[in-house]
């Protein structure tokens, strides 16, 4: 199959999904489709794809301890050392691991060079990026979590008490959830970053605004499930996301279109996950500038792949250079 | 570095930020006409005296740069064998999400304006190739995929890229996922030397190293001979004759050096600052011949090389049979010390735990690898008041420091050589928090590319370090920049002259040797021959200067 090919064969199947649905012409055979086999193969896809990755990146070994050091080193007891920007303890590497992950450390420190007349470089912060990137992660994060209501009975207090959190104003009927306006504001701000800066157009691959372009549909689809007249029916889909999740599938009829445009966009993007650079998700935590400790000088790192390579030996050296070491007053070993 | 560039500082620092009509997917770079940012081939002579592949004479202004038949076969293997060997190679290549965030961190691409030198973009140059023949999404779908073709094109643009990033590292701390273009640098470094493509810059000081024991070829009788003219230049300042031993077996630490200590200015007055030290507080040490570098240019070749080069450090300390090792004053020479030594060449059980004679400070810090910096060192002997320091003799001078990348990024040295300049000099100024410590610039000519054809390229490199003094310049009066590294020593002078005239450099060990009161000591001018009285009068001089 050439490349070519198979790019179409991609977008046609992907365009006649969606014409199916939009059609709305649900017989039990497309329900079947829809409802159960699209996203169950985009689980077995999901979960299958990014166990082969982080294997597949697992296997190869990380030979040195390359740390990027952010802080003081621990050294003289004297001089106090900055534990989670230059961890030197498991304990220390965890917590630096929390930050990154949680709290995008490192992107908080993001500055904006500029240069003005003089010429004259000024750093500026910048924190726009990681404001985005964090507001978009933790929403997404609490949105996904909020959804375990549709596969869970009853639904489990955690649950109950994130959406009491996420509704907390208590604004119209049904409440608002704050993320759902969250999201949506910054994932917004990501896709105009991405196309404003002329930097960022430059270096933008498909592969950047697909994840982008296919989240904002996901969550316009559940914005307009929840908030206006495209309401599915709420009974069928805890039906079939309970048959789902306990492997007794279940395919009520009168859904409603927009459920199923939802579920595949939502099949299409787990499915897609273990390919893309959505795969950061995993791979942040294998990253050796980051998950080793700065303990290079105190416990010896050992490569598995260590070969002897071919040296120039003292003696190799001493036997080149006899006569000037001779005659220049040095010592030498060999004698002779 | 002999001449200016004919470019004014006016015309260099006006730089378009614009990214071009063309897609960086087009490989195509006119060497000639970018001149002054390449660096010269290998020589022959030093690609076959290191029995590394395809020793040839080449120009990478020629059209036919005389691969190998099978490059890229070979290329392709090369990328496979660094896949299963190195974690970092696939997770960086799979986990970026081209956020940007690296974009403006990099000295070159501040300094040039050329995309290409965006560190995120930089990688994409390898990351199109990996993306287009090992990834599932890049075989199906190609270009659309981020995939692009690898050809001799894609070698040359790599060869111009790859050779315009100085491994510092800068990147790598602000990047969300820790993606380290030095890492990808030194893959495709390895990659394109498998095929005959390096350096000269690096090749020669690293075949140089390899037989003589340092990267400027100084042979044995050679070395001697400065060790001890250094003694005399040293007894003319202070009127105290200093052993300086060589090759001594049994002394009870080796002291490591980067070769320009004992060759270059402005190194050679830390070089003397080292001497007066060790004297002072009757440090019982020997320099090496064989070992005669702590640099190591192999590192800028790949880890094969670093390997080969570095053996020499054990290998001697092994044979005179010495406690512990000294690494003194170089940068590059501690990310290979630090994060490197112990695990190619280790371990190193034949010495003992480092402990300092001097204060009986146990550095359990390097208990592993056995070497400590200088820098943690002498901080140890201040802190214990070890040594009598007079500031004042540093009064002419307005200091401030430039964190090298390595010590910095890779180590963490960041308030050891801090609390020595705060004890031996009275006028220290910080440089502003953005271009120093973890967040420092590189003065835009490591990692091998301190040579004179890609000036021009180093000096747009250098802009953020030149213009990061010019602040503490105009605000302070600071009219010298101190360091620890060996390269910045060789190269700031003559790029701080081009972006800020009257601007000095030296290391942190010649404002010791500078403040260290000797016993029986006769000074009348500090290790450069500056009288020491003239330090007032020529302390207001350099803040009224304005540059533009």
């Amino acid at each position: 199959m050439s490349a070519i090919s198979s790019k179409r064969n991609i977008i046609i199947v992907s365009i006649a999904a969606i014409a199916v649905i939009l059609l709305g012409i649900f017989t039990p055979l497309l329900r079947l489709i829809f409802g159960l086999l699209i996203p169950l193969t985009a689980i077995l896809v999901f979960i299958g794809g990014i166990i082969y990755r982080v294997v597949q990146w697992a296997k190869s070994p990380e030979p040195f301890r390359i740390t990027t050091t952010c802080g003081q080193q621990h050294s003289l007891p004297w001089i106090k050392s900055n534990r989670l920007d230059n961890p030197h303890s498991t304990w220390a590497v965890i917590g630096r691991m929390a930050l990154e992950v949680l709290f995008f450390r490192s992107l908080f420190r993001n500055t904006k060079a500029e240069l003005k007349s003089g010429p004259n470089l000024v750093y500026g912060s910048t924190k726009y990026l990681w404001l985005g990137a964090l507001a978009f992660h933790w929403c997404f994060l609490v949105i996904v979590l909020r959804h375990l209501r549709f596969f869970t009975d009853p639904t489990p207090s955690f649950v109950l008490w994130l959406e009491s959190l996420d509704g907390f104003f208590q604004i119209g009927v049904p409440i608002l959830y704050m993320t759902d306006i969250v999201i949506l504001a910054a994932l917004g701000f990501l896709l105009f970053r991405r196309l404003m800066d002329a930097k960022l157009r430059y270096i933008s691959l498909p592969a950047d605004y697909a994840p982008l372009l296919l989240i904002l549909a996901i969550v316009a689809t559940g914005v307009l499930m929840r908030y206006t007249s495209a309401k599915p029916d709420i009974v069928g889909v805890k039906e079939l996301m309970m048959g789902m999740a306990s492997f007794h599938p279940a395919l009520p009829s009168g859904i409603g279109w927009m459920f199923y445009l939802h579920l595949l966009l939502v099949s299409m993007l787990i499915a897609y996950f273990p390919f893309s650079k959505l795969m950061h998700m995993a791979g942040v935590f294998l990253s050796p500038t980051r998950n080793l400790a700065n303990t290079n000088r105190v416990i010896r790192h050992i490569n598995p792949w260590d070969y002897p390579v071919k040296v120039h030996t003292y003696q190799e050296w001493e036997h080149e250079f006899r006569d000037k070491l001779k005659s220049s007053g040095y010592e030498l070993d060999d004698k002779s | 570095m002999s001449e200016n560039p004919a470019k004014k500082p006016e015309e260099l620092s006006r730089i378009d930020y614009q990214p071009p009509q063309k897609s960086w997917m087009d490989p195509s770079i006119d060497f000639k006409k970018k001149r002054g940012s390449w660096c010269y081939s290998g020589a022959t002579k030093n690609v076959a005296y290191l029995d590394l592949p395809n020793p040839r004479e080449w120009s990478p202004a020629d059209e036919d740069w005389k691969l190998p038949e099978n490059w890229k076969e070979i290329i392709f293997e090369g990328i496979r064998e660094r896949m299963d060997k190195y974690r970092s190679f696939r997770l960086f290549m799979d986990i970026c999400v081209r956020c940007g965030a690296c974009a403006d961190k990099c000295h070159y691409f501040i300094g040039s304006g050329d995309p290409k030198n965006m560190p995120v973009l930089r990688a994409e140059l390898l990351r199109s190739i990996y993306r287009n023949d090992f990834t599932a999404a890049g075989k199906l779908l190609g270009k659309w995929a981020g995939g692009r073709e690898l050809t001799v094109d894609v070698l040359k643009e790599w060869f111009y890229y790859f050779f315009q990033c100085t491994e510092c590292r800068r990147c790598s701390v602000f990047c969300p996922y820790g993606i380290d273009t030095a890492e990808i640098t030194m893959h495709v470094r390895e990659l394109l030397a498998l095929v005959g493509i390096g350096i000269n810059w690096i090749l020669e000081p690293v075949a140089n190293c390899y037989r003589t024991g340092n990267h400027l070829g100084v042979p044995p009788h050679a070395f001697r001979d400065n060790i001890e003219f250094a003694a005399d230049d040293l007894k003319d300042v202070i009127g105290i004759q200093v052993d300086a031993p060589i090759n001594k077996k049994g002394a009870e630490i080796l002291v490591i050096v980067p070769s320009a200590d004992y060759f270059a200015s402005p190194h050679y007055y830390t070089f003397l600052g080292y001497l007066a030290l060790f004297h002072e507080i009757g440090l019982d040490y020997t320099f090496s011949a064989y070992a005669s570098e702590g640099g190591n240019f192999g590192l800028f070749h790949s880890r094969e090389m670093l390997k080969r080069l570095n053996a020499k450090i054990y290998a001697e300390a092994k044979r005179l049979g010495v406690k512990w090792i000294l690494g003194c004053e170089c940068g590059h020479m501690w990310r290979v010390v630090h994060q490197y030594m112990d695990t190619v060449n280790g371990p190193a059980d034949f010495l003992e735990e480092p402990v300092s004679p001097i204060t009986g400070t146990r550095f359990d810090n390097a208990r592993s690898t056995k070497m400590v910096h200088i820098c943690e060192f002498t901080a140890d002997l201040i802190h214990n008041q070890k040594i009598k320091l007079d500031p004042s003799r540093n009064d002419h001078w307005k200091v401030t420091f430039h964190d090298s990348c390595n010590p910095a990024r890779a180590m963490g040295l960041i308030e050891e050589p801090r609390y020595v300049l705060n004890n031996v000099c009275n006028y220290f100024y910080e440089m502003p928090e953005n271009t120093i410590k973890e967040q420092t610039f590189c003065c835009g000519s490591g990692s091998g590319l301190g040579t004179d054809e890609n000036l021009e390229m180093r000096l747009r490199g250098g802009l953020p370090r030149a213009n990061a003094v010019k602040h503490v310049h105009e605000k302070h009066g600071v009219n010298v920049l101190s360091c620890i590294c060996a390269i910045d020593k060789a190269t700031l002078p003559d790029l701080l002259k081009y972006w800020i005239p009257g601007i000095e450099v030296c290391g942190i060990h010649e404002l010791v040797g500078n403040a260290l009161i000797m016993e029986g000591e006769e000074r009348t001018t500090d290790l450069r021959g500056t009288p020491l009285t003239a330090g007032e009068s020529s302390s207001d001089e350099p803040g009224e200067e304005t540059h533009v």
